[in-house]
């Protein structure tokens, strides 16, 4: 079963997110806890993206698809235009150096590697894809 | 949406956050710990019993103050943590580098100590 919403590139739009994440997968029989650590996830990717992709212009939008492949687990497209952001070939700084150099940055890129089990990046043409694979008995 | 107060309590300087911490609201959170850390506080009670939702960025808040903390000898302590919001500080081990408490009267007395 697939699901789709669309946000515009505006931080206002992470709570409409996180509500369709959140209630899409109300309705697979996930526990508790892991909604709520994909529906992070998720909102950390977008907001990654709109912030330093997209500079949070409105009028830039971003795509959240959702496919729910019963038995095996749940694959998350966040489907953006323009420059595109490849999380695989971002190298995450450590919380120790982050502590250390009082940055508050940093941290959600971790999160997003520790929740999910494979991230992938594709680039075609203008069209850049995040797809995120998390495993997990659903229905 | 973020709600966020501060108010004294004799010496001990509280802030309550509740609601939705997120990319477009930590600012809101980060002001508000800057001003007591800077505001000379050394004991700050952080209530999130009405805290739902915490994202990288409000996390990122409490990070980077945990120098400042240890340097200043503040006692900052968080305490009232629902079960979702603790497994975010847990998946990065922060639950490790800050002072968490369950309740209220833990949070006190450790603020207290001699």
């Amino acid at each position: 079963m697939k699901y789709k919403f669309t946000a515009s590139c505006s931080k206002d739009q992470l709570k409409g997110i996180r509500s369709f994440v959140n209630d899409t997968l109300m309705k697979h029989g996930l526990s508790d806890i892991d909604i709520s650590t994909l529906v992070l996830a998720i909102d950390e990717v977008c907001a990654n993206l709109m912030i330093h992709a997209h500079q949070c212009n409105p009028d830039h939008h971003l795509d959240v698809e959702i496919n729910i492949q019963p038995n095996k687990g749940i694959t998350f497209n966040i489907i953006d235009q323009g420059i595109g952001f490849d999380i695989n070939t971002y190298n995450e700084p450590s919380v120790n150096d982050l502590i250390e150099r009082k940055r508050k940055g940093g941290i959600g890129l971790i999160l997003v590697k520790k929740i999910m089990d494979d991230i992938q990046f594709v680039k075609i043409n203008n069209k850049n894809t995040c797809k995120l694979f998390k495993k997990l008995s659903v229905n | 949406m973020i709600h966020i107060e501060s108010s004294f309590e004799e010496d001990i300087k509280k802030i309550t956050v509740g609601g939705d911490v997120d990319a477009s609201s930590s600012i809101q959170l980060d002001t508000e710990i800057k001003n007591a850390i800077e505001g000379d506080d050394k004991k700050i009670l952080v209530d999130c019993s009405q805290l739902k939702y915490i994202s990288s960025a409000g996390l990122g808040v409490f990070m980077s103050y945990i120098q400042d903390i240890e340097n200043n000898n503040i006692r900052l302590v968080i305490f009232g943590l629902n079960e979702k919001v603790l497994n975010v500080f847990e998946i990065l081990g922060l639950d490790q580098l800050l002072t968490l408490e369950s309740s209220l009267e833990a949070a006190k007395s450790y603020l207290n100590e001699v």
